[in-house]
């Protein structure tokens, strides 16, 4: 009898037939576009006419979405991974390792040896849907990107933890004129990464690899990313696409008639629920009157005729996805306005519309030209514009336009999201959307085309539905797995595109905002930003916020417009803008290149433009652009660095003993290199983190939610492991020192207990006396007892008396580092207070200072003119206070003390770094918030992981120190 | 500052609030209501559930906080909202562990939470062990020690009973018939202050896992499937998807270790921290005195379901062991090495195919649960575990995707060995053969 298999993945649909013999005879797939019934239908029918003329095989259903189905109709359902294996076996016997890609879903297989499976958890990055959304973006077909890859002379650093992140790392790459090649390569090589870091978990993958699955098998330099990073040669066998499909037929035991359960699966789709929300209009009348509504929100227009004689301010808004510009008169009115997709560099676009500006109105007087948004710095370089605004202050100038005492701006566009508070006339508090882009139009576009329709008219679908989905709020890519189910449930695509857009709304509302009352949020609100051109997507605001809102019929075009009053008030006399003939020749090379100035080795992107200007993008310092290297005196992280750096090896007689340089470490080296130093051995930390040291440690990380500092450990653990030492040294270390700011004085459990990470998933450390034992420095006296033990178990000529003075010497030393700091720390805001400087308490853990994880921001604080200062250098300023959380780890008492502490001083500033998935960081973040808003401070926190964007560090650093201005402006 | 004042809850509330309790382990927390109840609280166990739980949460807590804290806030929240209760004669309970995790914190949150939504004035009981709080502090005596410790040893075993029982019945039901009886047998006897004495516990436990027993059985086998995680998740049907229901519907066996471990684990930790990092004597001895105690009413447990043919769970004093070579004892955040032991403990007992939940980002388990898995796996090969996340934004379809997945494996290997035994029939597979 004919055995046949379905599979039914994220994105496809595959369906296989097998006879007798196991022989292949029907293979077919299909993109299904959510319409996984109708699909499935069909397939069944086509495999009936096809080879099964009587209808009656052995049918088993497999794959991720397939699940659901298979029980609705009865038909036994093959876990997708099982099903692999079983085809695997069958097939390729002898395959060592299987790697599969699929749409959603990402998969290794272990098949020697100890037989495991590991599958992609919530985590969608790494898949096809991710490689698509990529491809998408760079204006390419999946075989385009992988001819243009092919080309690529090098790659660049990507994150494809998710599409989100590795888009706000692709757009900077494509605004700043990288070549598509390199980034197509660095798209694959992400892919790479996150496959391996991700599934593999410390696992070696070796001996033969088979590839499976849509992206490997359609793209050979994808193949050719695994095979080198690998170091194996993997093959991808005939019938790659179909393994799933086969191993559930394989599997299939049941007997069917096909076509009886096609008719089935016809009619399970009327019966399915799911649940549902109110509509976005309960009927035609009020969406009409809404629609009359949001008419009258309407900017001034003037004409502007070829012999246009008055003086005109440009403003150009260079975004992640469009360029913007808006043309005014000097009385604020539009006279023209433009707004086109970025067709990955803007520069050609905007020199189009300039010269057509230029060449239409010979006889205009250009009084300015203001550039905002990503592309702000390159813009204003290439076509010598006169300023330079922050997104954020050109929103709110226009903004402010419409809506003079306007107290709530929320722009949602593309790919990002702004979001001010503003209260008595200046910015007091930000959210721009850094960790995710579920609340951002992008979304709603990338599953309209996934669905097969255009964003408006997919949105048009939804104003009617009379049951929405309720998607809930969560990520994007969460959302697609929830849509899936929605369909599953037979929900209409006019409900899931309402669904969609209540779920844009609330994510901005609950997770970028995090709102608990629409109230807070204040009651003048303009929204602004091309995704509130979606009615369905503004409705459900209004809806969910309870408040009837003005968005302005530009709503798209705000930043432009907003910088082109910005030039207006500020300008005098002419533009700089290049002239007709300039703008003719006009010609943009980009080159791009290793800085080499430093360690830190920049990959520098320069663009050179006609007139011999160039542009820099890509550096973390001054140094490639002025020549000049950062003294970083007003850096106390800087100086932080030098002071754990100082401390050397000295030659002793016991041995070599290793730290990583991680986590805690980045405090406690001190103490630990005397200890050690004063018991005889020779005290060596790991290097410094980089970016391939974190690569290499990457496929021994067990849990991919962690934090970046935590993860970097394991490189460390690894370049120690190599270095031939009698020991590494690295303490389980449940409490801290007590600083006496707290009620407990704990370490956070991933800084406490990290070295039990190690200790069981690095391979390297077989063989290597690793001691990783509990102890405790906040009681001195046990400490000596409890070090002898752990101490004299390895080395056992080690005596109790030598252990007590090293001790003695190690809590002084240790004093003695973070007097050293303090002092400092008093000497620069001394220095920067002479200097009228601003005075910002960087405010992370011990481990922020590390340039691979802080990104450089501390440098990037420092090149806008303000001293750095460190929460540590100021913490014991403050005496113990009552806070609303429970006050119990070191770190934290000390971030709460500094936040206080910033309450007294009208010239400091707290801005908190936050490692991506501290948990404890969900806590601190809201009272530090809490505790500056009290004392009249404006709160700023960046969350940083291993992605380098500085794109949105950078905006909200300017939009802080652009409200620091203009409140200090007001006081004066 | 006013704005860091909050209720307390004072003694006279005693006689004119009702104590909303949320819902984690439900078994154990209806045989607890009734102690409360019996000392004169009135109190009602929350069993609100449903989308809107999750989405108040989400309004008022952090959303980057763990999971178990949006649910239990949101609970919470969702009871008040009702119209149910008279808010200002409504006190709510929380338990607090006071460890380095941050679900310390919970409290904390809440009463933000609940000022946030408006409930400012409903106060909030802590329930904790570590002396936090002692103005809100749950009034903890020796008396009501006993007492709790004993509705929790109850509670274990009829969870226990019923996850043995439930799968092989032979009338689809009978177990958890005979669960919700005795559920309100031991009620009934502790609002009669009765049945926490050990000497009514050697009576009672015998006969109510002689009870169990006499349910006809068909003993075929079946896929065996330990839970272990982070408490609230692991527990809560309401945290977990109702994963024990699922699971049921997989035609599994689930093993759901015991909530007494956590207590034991708790008071183990006070001895080892004085251990690890110095401390008085004291600790050290109280420690192990409570620990004495329990082990005296934990045998009596063990008895009577091995007595009556039952899997029993490891002592305690065995289970600290089975964290050795693979974490120390010393890790006690959240669910710390207990966790880890749990696993070992199932692996070597026969339920080698586990599921470790946790919330999302859960701190203590990227060490205590991912962190040892690899170390696991490489000492016991057979252990098929697979790590679940539970957030918010988690579908369910992709969690049981991957129990599925985990399943596949555990019945394949089911099946394997039962064909082996067909063609060698072997002697009773000896338990725990392997040297640590």
């Amino acid at each position: 009898m004919v055995r046949v298999g379905l599979d039914i993945g994220s994105t496809t649909i595959k369906c296989v037939a097998l006879d007798e013999r196991d022989k292949l005879v029907f293979s077919d797939y299909e993109r299904h576009y959510s319409h996984i019934l109708e699909k499935s239908e069909e397939l069944l029918r086509r495999v009936c006419d096809s080879c099964i003329p009587g209808g009656r095989a052995k049918l088993a259903i497999s794959g991720s979405a397939g699940m659901g189905m298979a029980e609705a109709v009865g038909v036994p359902f093959v876990q997708e991974v099982f099903a692999t294996r079983v085809a695997a076996n069958r097939l390729s016997p002898g395959t060592d390792c299987i790697i599969e890609l699929g749409g959603e879903d990402a998969k290794i297989l272990f098949l020697s040896g100890a037989m495991e499976v590991r599958m992609n958890g919530s985590c969608a990055g790494g898949t096809g849907a991710f490689i698509d959304q990529m491809a998408t973006l760079l204006k390419l077909s999946a075989s385009e990107l992988n001819e243009a890859a092919r080309r690529a002379e090098k790659t660049y650093t990507i994150a494809s933890r998710c599409g989100v992140f590795a888009k706000s790392d692709i757009q900077p790459l494509i605004n700043q004129g990288a070549r598509t090649e390199d980034v197509a390569a660095s798209i694959y090589q992400a892919v790479v990464n996150q496959t391996i870091a991700g599934l593999a978990q410390g696992r070696p993958i070796q001996g033969r690899v088979l590839y499976l699955g849509g992206p490997l098998t359609f793209s050979d330099v994808l193949r050719a990313c695994f095979d080198r990073t690998l170091g194996v040669s993997g093959t991808c066998p005939p019938n790659s696409l179909y393994y799933v499909a086969m191993g559930a037929a394989l599997y299939s035991d049941m007997e069917f008639d096909l076509r009886e359960t096609a008719v089935r699966m016809g009619e399970r789709g009327k019966t399915a629920s799911y649940r549902s929300l109110p509509p976005l209009f309960a009927s035609r009348e009020e969406y009409e009157a809404f629609r009359a509504r949001h008419e009258k929100a309407r900017v001034n227009r003037a004409p502007f005729p070829a012999d246009y004689e008055g003086r005109v301010h440009i403003g150009i808004d260079s975004g992640s996805t469009t360029v913007k510009t808006a043309v005014i008169n000097e009385s604020g009115d539009i006279l023209f306005t433009d707004y086109r997709p970025n067709l990955g560099n803007p520069v050609p676009l905007i020199r189009e519309t300039l010269l057509a500006l230029r060449r239409g109105h010979p006889k205009m007087t250009v009084g300015s030209v203001t550039t905002t948004g990503y592309g702000e710095e390159l813009a204003k370089h290439a076509f010598h514009a006169d300023f330079g605004l922050v997104e954020t202050v050109a929103h709110f100038t226009a903004a402010r336009h419409f809506l003079p005492d306007v107290d709530f701006i929320i722009d949602i566009g593309g790919q990002d999201m702004k979001c001010f508070k503003i209260s008595d006339g200046a910015i007091s508090d930000i959210f721009l959307n850094e960790a995710c882009s579920s609340g951002c139009g992008s979304f709603l576009q990338t599953f309209a085309q996934a669905l097969g329709y255009g964003v408006e008219e997919f949105a048009r679908l939804g104003l009617f539905a009379k049951h929405p989905v309720d998607l809930g709020s969560r990520c994007t890519v969460f959302m697609n797995s929830s849509v899936k189910q929605a369909q599953k449930d037979g929900a209409t695509l006019d409900n899931i595109s309402a669904g969609l857009s209540m779920s844009v709304v609330r994510n901005a509302l609950y997770k970028v905002i995090r709102a608990s009352s629409p109230e807070e949020l204040g009651r003048k609100i303009v929204v602004q930003g091309g995704t509130f051109y979606n009615e369905a997507v503004l409705r459900a605001f209004e809806k969910e916020i309870g408040v009837e809102v003005i968005r302005p019929d530009i709503a798209g075009l705000m930043g432009a417009y907003g910088a082109a009053l910005y030039g207006a008030r500020h300008a005098d006399g002419e533009s700089r803008l290049l002239s007709v003939g300039e703008l003719e020749g006009f010609t943009q090379t980009t080159r791009s290149e290793l800085c080499g100035k430093c360690g830190n080795n920049c990959q520098l992107t320069v663009n050179t433009f006609s007139d011999g200007e160039t542009y820099i993008s890509g550096n973390r310092c001054d140094r490639p652009v002025t020549g000049r290297a950062d003294t970083g005196e007003l850096n106390l992280y800087e100086y932080k660095r030098r002071l754990i750096l100082s401390y050397k090896p000295v030659k002793g007689h016991r041995g070599r003993i290793g730290i990583p340089l991680c986590l805690n470490m980045w405090e406690l080296f001190p103490f630990w290199h005397t200890f050690f130093t004063r018991l005889g051995f020779t005290v060596y930390h790991s290097p410094m983190s980089s970016r391939s040291l974190y690569l290499d440690g990457q496929a021994t990380i067990p849990s991919d939610t962690v934090c970046f500092p935590a993860k970097l450990a394991h490189g460390h653990i690894r370049m120690l492991a190599k270095m031939g030492l009698d020991a590494i040294f690295y303490p389980c270390m449940t409490y801290n020192l007590d600083e006496h700011l707290g009620d407990n004085h704990y370490n956070c459990p991933v800084v406490a207990y990290y070295p039990e990470v190690l200790a069981g998933n690095c391979p390297e450390l077989e063989g290597v006396r690793f001691i990783y034992d509990y102890v405790g420095l906040h009681r001195p006296r046990d400490f000596v007892k409890k070090a002898y033990e752990a101490i004299s178990a390895a080395f056992p000529d080690v005596s109790r008396r030598e252990v007590q003075a090293a001790s003695d010497a190690a809590y002084a030393e240790y004093a003695r580092h973070m007097e050293q700091i303090r002092a400092r720390g008093r000497e620069i805001i001394v220095r920067a207070r002479a200097e009228g400087r601003r005075i910002i308490v960087l405010a992370g853990r011990p481990y922020h200072i590390d340039p691979e994880v802080n990104h450089g921001i501390d440098t990037l604080i420092t090149r806008s003119g303000a001293a750095v200062i460190t929460e540590d250098s100021v913490s014991s300023l403050v005496d113990k206070f009552p806070t609303r959380v429970l006050n119990q780890w070191t770190y934290h008492s000390r971030l709460y003390a500094a936040a206080r502490y910033c309450c007294s001083q009208p010239d400091m500033d707290l801005v908190q770094l936050v490692s991506f998935g501290c948990g404890v960081d969900a806590i601190t973040t809201d009272e530090t918030r809490e505790i500056l808003q009290a004392g009249g401070k404006l709160y700023t926190q960046l969350k940083i992981d291993e992605i380098t964007n500085l794109g949105a560090v950078r905006i909200r650093l300017r939009s802080l120190f652009a409200a620091l201005d203009e409140r200090q402006e007001e006081a004066e | 500052m006013s704005g860091y004042e909050y209720p307390r809850f004072t003694p006279e509330m005693k006689k004119t609030h009702k104590i909303l309790i949320p819902n984690m382990a439900p078994v154990q927390f209806r045989l607890m209501s009734a102690i409360m109840e019996q000392r004169g609280y009135m109190c009602e166990l929350l069993d609100n559930c449903g989308s809107q739980v999750c989405e108040l949460g989400l309004k008022y807590v952090h959303n980057d906080t763990c999971y178990p804290a949006l649910l239990v806030i949101g609970q919470f929240l969702d009871a008040l909202g009702s119209g149910k209760y008279d808010l200002d004669h409504t006190a709510l309970i929380i338990t607090q562990t006071g460890g380095g995790c941050r679900a310390s914190n919970y409290i904390h949150l809440l009463r933000k939470a609940l000022v946030k939504a408006g409930y400012g004035q409903v106060p909030v009981v802590s329930l904790n062990f570590s002396g936090l709080e002692k103005g809100s502090g749950f009034p903890i005596t020796l008396t009501t020690i006993r007492r709790l410790l004993a509705v929790i040893y109850y509670g274990d075993m009829l969870v226990s009973l019923k996850a043995q029982t439930e799968p092989y019945e032979l009338r689809p039901g009978a177990a958890a018939e005979m669960q919700e009886r005795w559920i309100e047998t031991i009620r009934g006897w502790f609002l009669a202050d009765k049945g926490w004495k050990s000497r009514e516990l050697r009576e009672n436990m015998p006969k109510i896992a002689a009870d169990f027993a006499s349910i006809p059985v068909k003993r075929v086998p079946k896929v065996k499937v330990g839970v272990v995680g982070e408490i609230y998740v692991k527990y809560s049907p309401l945290g977990n998807n109702d994963l024990e229901k699922f699971l049921a519907a997989q035609d599994c066996e689930v093993n759901l270790p015991g909530l007494m471990g956590f207590v034991q684990y708790c008071i183990y930790n006070f001895s080892e921290t004085a251990r690890l990092y110095g401390g008085n004597v004291f600790t050290l001895n109280a420690s192990s005195l409570l620990l004495g105690i329990l082990e005296k009413m934990e045998g009596v447990m063990i008895d009577a379901l091995r007595q009556n043919g039952f899997h029993a769970p490891m002592p305690f004093r065995e289970l600290v062991r089975q964290a050795d070579g693979v974490i120390s004892t010393g890790d006690k955040m959240g669910e710390g090495w207990l966790l880890t032991a749990e696993m070992v403990e199932l692996v070597r007992t026969g339920y080698e195919n586990i599921i470790c939940a946790q919330p999302f980002g859960c701190l203590p388990n990227h060490i205590c649960g991912k962190g040892v898995i690899n170390r696991i796996r490489s000492l016991y090969p057979e252990a098929n575990i697979t790590p679940i996340d539970y957030d918010p934004g988690a579908t369910r379809v992709n969690q049981e995707n991957r129990i599925k997945l985990m399943l596949a494996v555990a019945r394949e290997r089911l099946e394997e060995r039962e064909a082996e035994k067909r063609l060698k029939p072997v002697t009773e597979k000896p338990e725990l053969v392997k040297a640590v």
